[in-house]
């Protein structure tokens, strides 16, 4: 994974809750066998209308998301990690993410950081009246900023270390292939295997 | 979930947790052991290509079972996969399953079905037990006192490199059910009912322990459509605590233990509940006795209403967001505020997938359907959540009693939940659907779903508008 330590870009205002991941990616988009090419899939059905805020060519180059709250919940599906960042989002800012968006995010090098409410109604109106506000978000001094405001983000102690380093988990992991060993061998015996029957 | 004290009372989540810590350490996320890994052809093809790429093994391939279920037909499965996209993807699977010698249960194979019905069936999931699958729904597996929750592909990845996964202890939660459910109410209502209670956040951090008379009276059909629900208000994982129900469903099953490991395992088994002094972070209650049919108007699964009510006006929404959630859900659904729920007519039913696809599903929609007929308006699709459920209920005669009524019978998998095969609803189609999302889009671009229980679904099948069995006796 790349290192992230801090991060300035322009920023789009996405003023929808409850933002699943199936509108952040249609199952049909699902198919594909790589990592990569699910940026013509992200928000697929929203892009339809030309009023949606992605259509509008003033956020084209944004690479922050600002949205509103349960933003990745329902499916587990990494694609919809792997559509934003195709499609150029490298920090995505809610009040409340789906558990295992944030868990993908962090795996797969998205930053999924917390703000409270009143930061992302800040930042909705900062950029919605200048669309070319320009927002940092400082992995190590845990905060966002603006030229004139500044706020805390909240990011869990492990992801903001593997990300600040860039950390690939499985390798920390396999760290502890002793312990892992060890942990083997004491499993009950009773414990069902896959292979016999 | 803080670690505790030796001889602190604890949680059943916090047992199953402290059992599978590999290494703890401050500040740190615990690695975690896990029994079992299910793996389908959608979020799987990628962590195998990391491998690859990473000259990784699989550590365990026998702790670790695939079957095809998200975007296979339901028709004509003797055949080639038509989309030849969706024939791509379970190919690799299926290469993948080879060169890394894992257990596949493919399209055709009596054991194939969605993975949260094949693994209990199989005997597979059991008490005590982590138990991950790149798929949102794995929750279902909890109904037997495991601790089972979905990842994405980079964890699908890590599970197959190294059988652990790096987790935060998360929160624990009690969800009390007290007193019974009353006839005609079923678990479906209930955390329908729940979910909406509590919104599509309530969950969120936690993992959630259903307990009380209304849990125990369930059956493991019953208890594994309420845990399979628990990701649909957020929660990282529902339980329950096994018990006879749970021993009586496991007893004989193709890899349930036998001889002396069943005595041993069952004594283990008898540890996992919660110490009766234990602190949840959070408790919830709800009275069983109070709850009837439930069906949902809006985009998400915490927008619902009893069956009897009417769909909700924006203005009486406690806050602006949920305001505005609702003015937009009523407008992709169609629907004006105050219209009775029963006067909702739909085009299509789906009974089937992994919240409602099981035999006790089939069996409580084959009654309601019994000599009767879906209505001329109306397309019904029934489709079993495996291929062993699918036999079982050709043995009782359920596929004639649905293809007699008019229904489509069809083989297993995902289908119409999600839609990544053909069966889905056209742009402006309403669908009652069992299954468990409500999404925009969902079952079909521009398609409107309205979940429901088997028991609802198979009485809208007939009059043709949202429906309970009652409404068919007068």
């Amino acid at each position: 994974m790349e290192k992230f330590t801090v991060h300035t870009g322009t920023a789009v205002p996405l003023r929808r809750g409850n933002v699943d991941t199936d509108q952040i990616i249609p199952s049909v988009y699902l198919k594909r066998i790589t990592r990569t090419g699910f940026a013509d899939g992200l928000f697929a059905d929203w892009r339809g209308d030309p009023g949606f805020v992605l259509n509008q060519p003033v956020y084209g180059a944004a690479s922050v998301l600002v949205a509103g709250p349960d933003f990745g919940t329902g499916s587990s599906r990494e694609h919809a990690v792997w559509a934003l960042l195709d499609y150029g989002f490298r920090v995505v800012l809610s009040p409340r993410f789906g558990d295992i968006f944030r868990g993908n995010s962090g795996k797969a090098g998205l930053l999924a950081a917390v703000v409270d409410q009143p930061t992302i109604e800040a930042l909705w109106s900062m950029i919605e009246s200048d669309p070319s506000t320009e927002v940092t978000i400082d992995l190590v001094g845990k905060e966002i900023r603006t030229r004139d405001y500044a706020a805390a983000i909240e990011v869990d102690d492990y992801t903001r270390w593997r990300f600040v380093e860039g950390l690939d988990d499985i390798a920390v992991s396999l760290n502890y292939a002793d312990e892992i060993d060890a942990y083997e061998a004491g499993r009950r015996s009773f414990k069902p295997t896959t292979l016999s029957g | 979930m803080p670690s505790k004290i030796s001889g602190m009372p604890t949680t059943l989540a916090e047992k199953v947790w402290a059992d599978h810590v590999v290494r703890s350490a401050e500040n740190e996320p615990d690695l975690l052991y896990i029994d079992l890994h299910l793996v389908h052809e959608v979020t799987s093809p990628q962590a195998f290509e990391g491998l690859r790429l990473a000259g990784r093994m699989v550590r365990r391939p026998d702790l670790t079972i695939a079957t095809e279920d998200h975007n296979i037909p339901t028709v004509d499965i003797d055949k080639p996969i038509a989309d030849p996209v969706s024939r791509a993807q379970v190919e690799a699977l299926r290469a993948n399953c080879a060169e890394f010698g894992i257990r596949l249960h493919s399209l055709g194979d009596v054991e194939q079905g969605i993975v949260h019905v094949v693994g209990p069936q199989l005997g597979l999931t059991q008490p005590g037990m982590t138990v991950v699958c790149g798929d949102s729904h794995t929750s279902t597996h909890g109904a037997f006192g495991a601790l089972a929750f979905g990842i994405g592909t980079s964890e699908v990845e890590h599970v197959l490199a190294t059988q652990t996964l790096m987790q935060t202890s998360p929160k624990t939660m009690a969800v009390t059910v007290g007193g019974r459910l009353p006839p005609g109410v079923t678990a479906k209502d209930l955390v329908l009912s729940l979910i909406t209670q509590e919104g599509t956040g309530g969950g969120q951090g936690y993992v959630v322990e259903y307990r009380g008379e209304a849990i125990e009276a369930l059956s493991m059909e019953a208890r594994m459509t309420i845990c399979n629900m628990s990701i649909e208000w957020g929660a990282k994982a529902g339980l329950i605590a096994p018990d006879a129900t749970t021993l009586d469903y496991l007893r004989g099953r193709p890899h349930a233990p036998a001889g002396d490991n069943w005595d041993a395992a069952v004594a283990y088994w008898r540890t996992l509940v919660s110490d009766p002094d234990a602190v949840f972070d959070k408790e919830v209650v709800v009275d069983a006795t109070t709850l009837t049919p439930f069906v949902t108007w809006g985009t998400n699964p915490g927008q619902g209403v009893p069956l009897g009510g009417v769909v909700p006006s924006p203005a009486d929404m406690p806050d602006e967001a949920r305001r505005h959630a609702a003015e937009r859900a009523l407008d992709y659904m169609a629907l004006t505020a105050g219209t009775p729920m029963r006067d909702i007519a739909v085009d299509t039913v789906f009974i089937g997938s992994c919240t409602n696809g099981r035999i006790e599903d089939l069996r409580a929609a084959a009654k309601v359907m019994a000599g009767r007929k879906v209505a001329e308006t109306v397309r019904m699709l029934v489709v079993p959540g495996s291929a062993r459920v699918r036999l079982q209920a050709e043995e009782e005669g359920l596929d004639v009693v649905f293809k007699e009524s008019g229904a489509e019978w069809r083989g297993a998998g995902c289908s119409m939940c999600l839609g990544m095969n053909p069966d889905q609803l056209a742009p402006g189609e309403r669908s009652a659907s069992t299954s468990n999302r409500n999404f925009e889009g969902r079952q079909g671009k521009g398609g409107r779903t309205h979940l429901v229980s088997p028991l609802v679904a198979a009485a809208t099948a007939v009059t043709g508008r949202l429906s309970a069995p009652t409404d068919l006796m007068v």
